[in-house]
């Protein structure tokens, strides 16, 4: 099996873009999984406190049953995934076949609005990915 | 697939407990968490059915401490053990850096374990990893049930059954107790870390 290795400096600007992008914008907190459950990283706004281990565990799991759905029903994928509460809502996009962008995110950004952004954020991280 | 976090320096090492369904795999990391609690800052997640059995996994994170300067995080999973529920177990293993797998020692079990076995074969190579290649170790669960007189496999059969080709380490033991239950996840840990050390010189 292929290791997942991120250089120093790859990480740092992934950082940076998540940083500026998203949690700028509001963003409770973002985190970069791959679909076996790891994190690769996770940042956010210094305020929320979420257990980013069990919910990498979960989210993985959420997408992966989410990808065997879609295929039942004759989809390649469903690449975005949107969770609505009361008072903070889960985004799931897939950044490729092995990396999940999750956000948390409360009642003031617009969905729309993040959406835009998170397009614009996974289109950044495929660069720096992509010279590893 | 082991994520290693150079910047943070941490090493994520993922362990699947793998089995046929109620031999003891959510038992085996209810006693961890009972018995390691200081070491586990987060609850263990359970995804389970109204009757208590395992619907998609259970999921465990510990920190093991530090190897070379870096902070190794065990994450423990199982997976369900119900015959139909092989598409979920084949979610679960993937990346997945060590396994220990869980043979139930009644005798009235001994086709189901290895029935699991040889489906873990197949899951593996659906993944294009081996069951040979991979760190395993196999533990025999439920002996303590001899005192009790239920009738359970002696170990030389066992071996024969399901280690007799793959030779991996074994051990008796008993989840509900937590006899070896220890013993068990030392062995996987330090196979695993091991294996990822070799992969990556």
């Amino acid at each position: 099996m292929n290791y997942g290795i991120v250089s120093q400096e790859q990480l740092e600007q992934i950082d940076r873009i998540l940083a500026e992008k998203l949690i700028k914008l509001g963003v409770d907190c973002v985190i970069i999984i791959d679909m076996a459950g790891n994190i690769i990283t996770a940042k956010d706004n210094g305020e929320s406190k979420y257990d980013v281990y069990s919910f990498a565990a979960l989210a993985a799991g959420n997408f992966a049953t989410v990808d065997a759905m879609a295929k039942l029903v004759g989809e390649q994928e469903f690449s975005l995934l949107f969770h609505k509460g009361q008072e903070s809502n889960i985004h799931f996009s897939k950044i490729d076949d092995e990396l999940l962008l999750i956000s948390m995110f409360g009642r003031d950004i617009s969905l729309g609005f993040l959406r835009l952004n998170v397009v614009d954020v996974i289109e950044k991280i495929r660069k720096v990915w992509d010279r590893k | 697939m082991s994520f290693i976090n150079l910047k943070d320096k941490i090493v994520q090492v993922k362990i699947v407990y793998y089995g046929p369904g109620r031999c003891g795999k959510t038992t085996n990391l209810e006693y961890i968490n009972r018995t390691y609690s200081k070491q586990i800052a987060s609850e263990m997640v359970s995804l389970k059915t109204h009757g208590d059995r395992t619907l998609f996994f259970d999921f465990l994170p510990f920190d093991m401490g530090q190897i070379k300067g870096y902070d190794i995080k065990i994450q423990l999973y199982t997976v369900p053990g119900q015959v139909k529920y092989n598409a979920t177990r084949k979610l679960v293993l993937r990346g997945v850096d060590g396994i220990v797998f869980v043979a139930d020692a009644m005798e009235k079990q001994r086709e189901k374990n290895i029935r699991s076995l040889n489906q873990l074969h197949e899951n593996l190579q659906s993944y294009k990893e081996s069951i040979f290649r991979i760190p395993l170790v196999m533990q025999y669960n439920k002996v303590d049930l001899k005192e009790h007189g239920i009738p359970i496999l002696p170990t030389m059969v066992l071996e024969k059954d399901l280690n007799s080709r793959l030779k991996v380490p074994y051990f008796e033991a008993s989840a509900i107790t937590g006899y070896n239950v220890a013993a068990t996840l030392k062995k996987i840990i330090s196979s695993s870390v091991i294996s990822i050390q070799k992969k990556l010189l």
